[in-house]
């Protein structure tokens, strides 16, 4: 009330002009803050990465602190096999994650997209691991995995596999193990997502293509998938993007091991700042990182045509 | 199957007379699958996602050492004991604190962006638009270093506040460009109504805008709230000090002790999921509308 009187008071200008002009500087002082937060707390800590990826840095070791070129970078391609390692690792893990979790997230939304009794507490169900955390998730698999009382005893117990496997300490089966752990809750992020966007399919489509005859996987391919198209690449990026970066699971689950087995890059990394404190290298390795993501990104971009037949 | 057909089409004629008959195979199409194809895959997929769950609540129900599948005698020993020896009651008071904080922070400053995004035309908005998009590449692990600089710098290292900051700064970008798309939504004659009416643009705002974008707000808020609450390598990386720490920090000490309480560890776990589960739940609703409003699309 009190802000219309304000508002109200000087008399001269017609109301509706005033009232819808723009104020030039507005735009500006809402942007301010994110802004700010963003230069402070992105910007500058990239810059600041891509510093340290010409210096030799090591708080540990000051006396040999100092400009070091492209000393890192010449490191990292010539002389550094867990750099190889880690990154064709981190590529399959990506790719295998990204694969799998569209593939169940597409059938899991299909599926609930229907009507059906008891839709809701199913959809609930589902979803619902969604919510839960990178490290409670490893809490979770490592009660399962666990050799003792896991599902392997019970397994056993069925005549089925042997007692005392533990799935998380054998670099044979240390990869499918971590693989389902993550799948079980990254499949509800796409199934959410590509549900989400069913919702503007018209059905007015499905009808006339059931008028043409068309069968359910016709109908499914010509018009359900088309539709999704964007959404699918547009998920898929940043589930990708996303899973190359987070360390929570592995880091907890499997702390890169057995033997370095589920090392990714970003973990290695981590290791290299965190515990020899190397962070020069370390930030070296994450400008090539940055650079392989963005890369990576751009040609998906290209190559899937997004948004493309508008 | 069959029965149900044949029970559906019998009394339809019956009841309203003068209703169109409903082209029974054309409505059938798509949204009407053979029930075998939706009980039958959906409850496989139930039995992976709940299994994981039961077992949780099992190791943290049953005593410690049994080897029972069902959890009885039921015991609460593990939860009283993580609760206080272990200083989970601390960390999920921690936790809160930092879920609310960063969940109004983000909302609010959010919102502010998204609509100068979504209303304004401005000489540095593409560049801006760019730089959020370009953001989401940047991975937070691995700016870990020189945050944890900075934040030495502000003297905030051991305060929750660090830990606030950076989860907003990392949620904003996304949220921001969800908001914005929410507002494009609301038509802007809307506004412009309430102006003629007297309203300053930002009562117009709140009165006529603002109560169009709840699903939305809620489904932002919300994603910052999940967020920070599983987020674990700020806290890690930001917080020594034991006080204040965090519950996914908490169950991490758990699980890399040498010889893990594997019923502490299912009770901590079970005092971490339990406030996500029920946001969850109360917003799942809103969440597919929000984000299908919400979604990127010109």
């Amino acid at each position: 009330m009190a802000q219309a009187a304000a508002v109200a008071k000087p008399p001269a200008p017609p109301r509706r002009r005033r009232a819808s002009a723009t104020p030039r500087r507005l735009p500006y002082l809402l942007i301010a803050p994110a802004a700010l937060l963003m230069l402070g707390f992105i910007a500058y800590p990239v810059l600041s990465v891509f510093y340290y990826s010409l210096q030799e840095y090591n708080p540990t070791k000051p006396w040999r602190n100092g400009f070091a070129g492209f000393d890192n970078f010449t490191h990292i391609f010539t002389e550094d096999p867990l750099f190889w390692d880690t990154l064709v690792f981190s590529a399959k893990w990506v790719v295998v994650e990204v694969g799998l979790q569209l593939m169940f997230g597409l059938a899991l939304a299909l599926i609930v997209n229907q009507t059906f009794v008891g839709r809701a507490l199913g959809r609930a169900l589902v979803f619902s691991p969604w919510a839960v955390s990178g490290v409670l998730t490893s809490a979770i698999w490592v009660l399962l995995y666990n050799s003792q009382t896991g599902i392997t005893r019970y397994l056993a117990d069925m005549g089925i596999g042997d007692y005392g496997v533990s799935w998380l300490s054998d670099t044979s089966t240390v990869f499918p193990a971590a693989v389902v752990a993550d799948l079980w809750r990254g499949v509800p992020f796409f199934a959410i997502l590509i549900l989400a966007d069913l919702q503007s399919v018209s059905k007015d489509l499905y009808e006339a293509a059931e008028v043409d005859g068309a069968s359910r996987f016709k109908q499914f391919l010509h018009i359900t998938l088309p539709h999704l198209k964007d959404a699918i690449i547009l998920s898929t990026l940043l589930r990708a993007v996303w899973e190359f970066n987070n360390v929570d699971l592995l880091y907890t689950l499997t702390g890169g091991g057995p033997a370095g087995a589920t090392t990714t890059l970003p973990l290695y990394i981590a290791n290299t700042s965190v515990e020899s404190h190397d962070f020069g290298y370390a930030s070296a390795l994450t400008t090539v990182a940055f650079v392989i993501l963005l890369f990576c990104s751009m040609v998906y971009l290209r190559l899937s045509k997004f948004g493309g037949e508008k | 199957m069959i029965t149900k057909e044949a029970t559906v089409a019998a009394p339809a004629p019956v009841a309203v007379a003068p209703e169109p008959p409903r082209p029974a195979k054309g409505h059938r199409a798509w949204d009407e699958a053979p029930r075998w194809q939706i009980y039958l895959p959906l409850g496989v997929y139930l039995v992976f996602t709940l299994i994981p769950f039961y077992w949780i609540l099992l190791f943290a129900l049953r005593p410690a050492g049994s080897t029972s599948l069902v959890p009885w005698p039921m015991t609460s020993v593990h939860f009283e004991k993580v609760w206080t020896d272990r200083s989970f009651g601390t960390f999920f008071y921690n936790s809160v604190l930092v879920g609310v904080a960063t969940l109004i922070m983000t909302t609010l400053v959010a919102l502010a962006g998204g609509y100068a995004l979504a209303r304004f035309d401005f000489r540095i908005k593409r560049a801006f638009m760019l730089a959020l998009l370009c953001s989401q590449f940047v991975p937070g692990a691995l700016l870990l270093v020189p945050l944890f600089e900075i934040f030495a710098e502000l003297q905030m290292i051991n305060s929750l506040g660090s830990v606030i900051i950076a989860e907003t700064v990392f949620q904003l970008p996304l949220s921001m460009i969800l908001i914005s798309n929410f507002i494009k939504n609301v038509p802007y004659s809307l506004e412009e109504a309430a102006w003629v009416d007297g309203c300053n643009r930002f009562r117009a705002f709140r009165v006529v805008v603002l109560p169009l974008l709840r699903p939305g707000l809620i489904a932002v808020g919300s994603f910052a709230f999940v967020h920070s609450w599983n987020h674990f390598l700020f806290a890690l990386m930001f917080l020594n000090n034991q006080e204040k720490q965090t519950i996914p920090v908490g169950l991490n000490t758990l699980m890399s002790a040498d010889s893990v309480d594997l019923g502490a560890l299912a009770a901590g776990g079970i005092i971490a999921a339990v406030p996500v589960v029920i946001v969850f739940a109360f917003i799942q609703k809103w969440l597919i509308t929000g984000f299908s409003a919400g979604a990127v699309k010109g």
